[in-house]
């Protein structure tokens, strides 16, 4: 018992201070691809999860990033479209609507810019009233919904002593039924459908759903098939999207802060 | 090719002839049995005098081919220590309008969740089975409709409906009571039900259900380009990044006829190190969770945090995701990332040193580990159970030795000390896991040793070549993970398999967890450390 005290003592104190002091991610962190307006951006099909798409319309091409669907490989920033697009190291990526996920740029035209998603007034409305209730202290349920257990350990991962989320009045719990809100992974499966509804539903109003990472948010690398819906918000309604494959755990905080309107969504923003 | 004692002894159960060519690797053999009744014989010589062990089963759907079949290969392994690395393959051919084969599973007992998955995907019946329950697709399945034949589109969802409640095995009698547990659990973990049926806290019998997380991934893989379905593989389970993203790798590389370069062999073998030690060392600590022991709880926490954070240095993502890739690795090791590497790793030793010696010296917690969950050599030995739950029990097999892959397929690789137990209880499998920790750090040293200036990745553009089989085998954490992908004929996914280790160990729990009471299941559970998201796929 001694030795665990004395060991306690000289590990100190290891808890980190985000969000309170921003969090600069390693060199090598693959946060969110910037895309270069102007510059010679790639097909569609170099991504893997379908993350970018294009269109076409009065002779430009407009390409798209759904940073929802993104699993930040890397893949579109390699030769020979290193100088278009590079990996950013922007995490903190979480978003209220799906379609603030969605950036747009323009291809060949630098100087037209995308337009930007209208703030949905009631998402807004629904938002302060969670604030209000549910502001200084959330108890969050956590429900796998067929994620491949990489977004789960990150979850684990807020409880450890470097996170610590119950420092900011969060904490997760064993029942729905004690629960404000659910942060849910995976996309959906087939076999966890009614699970899922059942377990959202246990969850007492107002509650809160949060999908971590691609899967939840998108459908991810999964996508809609014969055993998964291909995204949370295809079988539940979802409150904050937050991306990443899997989120770091500071992301995941953002998200839930997010959620709790103690700090600000990410908006899509014009180029 | 194969010794000819086997080679007699299978000619002799197929009555004449035998059909065998060399393939899908130069070492390995693959036997086509003209009668699809000859197969137990066959398996039965396998695995009794020629001591080998069931590794996968593939079916295959090829009924659009000439041979208008479907296909089922029951893919091989030696058994013994330091056994050569070879493949034996015995394949059939089953007729699509009567979709029959004999059962293997009251044999050998390895094969009862393969023939179970093939019945639910291929429609393919394993006659004689003993367990007429679905496996992967759960209640409300349409009839008739199997999710893996090709003509079956797998883009579209199936609509949930209600349907019956599922029939579990349950004992009965006096006093005998019901558990259900899950799928959606108590604490941050995977799903799956669990229904215990119990006398007081003894647990008489445990029935496991799983493929929860089922996604359908091999199916969504299929028709994709080889090195676009990469990016579904490293996901297809989150701490098993680097291994099944590896063995993906080298079943392409096969199939291509590339070799990686040593510089990024060695990077990859460092990766697949990094890998197993932040989930031993996290392991460690969630089983003292399930001892109640909340110093080794968050010791073992603080310590894989510390190498998820170091992962996060190395490849830009704390599983390592982006770091191996068709044909190489996509980043370098250079001279400064070695540095805080061999720091961090320094430092994690001194932890694992200094979490053993709490758990060994505080008497509460050896109490709850010690002859709890056991598992029996012999039922590891018939389940085919793999990695550390097999070691903890006996079984002296590692894929690194038995397979080499990554750095281990170099020339004059390091020597690797595979650490073995014999109890087979909770603690075994701790003492294993800690000894494979430190074993980790060595290798990462030896690997970093011999890194030499080299280009880091071979050109790999596609299409690949078209109908060809690549298989490989890799150590990952949890075990012995086997990979199977064909491509057709313009070079895409025909078919991908992967047999995780969980695959083969999950039915090992539910043995362990008989031995124990209801309350130290998550002890049990926790010491076996197994996926779900690899084992449902
Ligand atoms: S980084 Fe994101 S957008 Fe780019 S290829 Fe990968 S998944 Fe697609």
């Amino acid at each position: 018992m001694l030795r665990i005290l004395i060991n306690a003592l000289r590990t100190g104190v290891v808890t980190t201070g985000y969000p309170a002091q921003p969090s600069v991610p390693p060199e090598r962190f693959r946060g969110a691809p910037v895309f270069r307006s102007g510059s010679h951006l790639p097909s569609p099909a170099v991504c893997p999860t379908g993350a970018i798409s294009e269109q076409f319309d009065a002779g430009h091409r407009h390409v798209a990033l759904d940073l929802a669907r993104c699993v930040f490989c890397g893949r579109c920033a390699e030769d020979p479209w290193a100088g278009a697009i590079t990996m950013g190291r922007e995490f903190e990526l979480a978003a209220r609507l799906r379609d603030d996920l969605r950036i747009e740029v323009v291809d060949d035209n630098a100087a037209v810019s995308a337009t930007r998603a209208a703030p949905d007034l009631q998402a807004e409305r629904a938002s302060s009233e969670i604030q209000r209730v549910l502001g200084r202290s959330l108890h969050l349920r956590h429900l796998d919904a067929g994620s491949c257990n990489a977004c789960d350990w990150e979850l684990t991962a807020l409880l450890n002593p470097v996170y610590d989320v119950r420092r900011l009045g969060i904490d997760f719990v064993a029942s729905p039924r004690h629960a404000d809100g659910v942060v849910v992974t995976g996309p959906v499966t087939r076999n966890l459908e009614t699970a899922a509804r059942r377990t959202v539903e246990a969850i007492p109003e107002p509650r809160l759903v949060i999908a971590v990472g691609a899967c939840a948010a998108s459908g991810g690398i999964v996508g809609e098939g014969y055993a998964s819906a291909g995204g949370v918000d295809k079988v539940l309604p979802v409150d904050v999207y937050i991306p990443g494959c899997p989120p770091r755990p500071e992301a995941i905080i953002f998200g839930i802060l997010v959620a709790l309107g103690r700090l600000d969504a990410r908006r899509a923003t014009p180029m | 090719m194969a010794d000819p004692a086997l080679m007699d002894a299978l000619r002799e159960c197929v009555g004449g002839s035998l059909d065998a060519e060399v393939g899908p690797r130069p070492s390995d053999l693959t036997l086509r049995l003209a009668r699809t009744g000859d197969l137990p014989a066959a398996a039965a010589v396998l695995v009794g005098a020629h001591s080998m062990a069931l590794a996968t089963v593939v079916a295959t759907d090829e009924t659009a081919t000439p041979e208008g079949d479907l296909k089922v290969r029951y893919v091989f392994e030696p058994a013994a220590a330091g056994a050569p690395d070879r493949f034996v393959t015995l394949l059939i051919s089953v007729d699509a309008a009567h979709p029959e084969v004999p059962s293997l599973t009251t044999a050998i007992a390895a094969a009862n969740w393969h023939e179970r998955e093939m019945r639910d995907l291929f429609g393919i019946v394993p006659v004689g089975h003993p367990d007429p329950r679905s496996l992967v697709v759960h209640d409300g399945w349409p009839q008739g409709v199997f999710p893996l034949r090709k003509a079956f589109d797998g883009s579209r969802r199936v609509p949930v409906e209600d349907a019956p409640e599922f029939p579990h095995l349950a004992a009965e009698g006096e006093g005998v009571f019901e558990i259900p547990v899950g799928p959606i659990h108590a604490g941050i973990i995977e799903p799956g039900h669990f229904r215990f049926s119990s006398v007081g806290e003894t647990v008489l019998h445990l029935d496991a259900r799983l493929f929860y997380t089922h996604r359908g991934l091999e199916k969504r893989m299929e028709g994709l380009s080889p090195l676009d379905a990469f990016y579904i593989a490293e996901r297809i389970c989150g701490v098993c990044s680097v291994a099944h993203g590896l063995g993906y790798c080298e079943a392409i590389e096969q199939i291509a006829g590339v070799n990686a370069p040593s510089r990024a062999r060695l990077i990859r073998s460092i990766a697949l190190e990094l890998e197993r030690l932040y989930n031993h060392v996290g392991d460690l600590g969630n089983i003292c969770a399930g001892a109640s022991f909340h110093y080794g709880t968050a010791t073992g926490a603080r310590l894989k945090e510390r190498l998820q954070q170091m992962n996060e240095r190395i490849a830009g993502n704390r599983f390592l995701r982006g770091l191996v890739i068709p044909g190489g690795v996509r980043l370098d090791l250079p001279q400064e990332l070695l540095g805080v590497l061999a720091a961090a790793l320094k430092d994690t030793l001194a932890g694992i040193d200094g979490l053993m010696g709490r758990i060994e010296a505080n008497p509460s917690v050896v109490d709850r580990l010690d002859d709890t969950g056991v598992l029996r050599h012999q039922a590891a030995v018939d389940l085919a159970v793999t990695g550390v739950a097999a070691r903890a029990s006996g079984v002296d097999r590692d894929a690194r030795r038995e397979h080499p892959h990554g750095a281990f397929a170099l020339p004059g690789p390091p020597e690797l000390h595979v650490a073995t137990g014999s109890e087979g209880d909770v603690m075994a499998r701790v003492k294993v896991r800690a000894l494979e920790a430190r074993e980790s750090i060595r290798l990462i040293g030896e690997f970093i040793r011999r890194l030499e200036p080299g280009p880091l990745r071979v050109a790999l553009a596609g299409p690949l070549p078209g109908a060809r089989i690549g298989i490989s085998a890799i150590e990952s954490a949890r075990g012995e993970a086997v990979h199977w992908l064909r491509t057709d004929a313009l070079g895409r996914v025909e078919r991908y398999h992967l047999r995780s280790p969980s695959y083969h160990n999950w039915p090992a729990v539910a043995l362990a967890a008989e031995t124990a009471i209801v309350p130290d299941f998550p002890l049990v559970n926790k010491s076996f450390e197994l996926c779900y998201s690899c084992t449902d796929r």
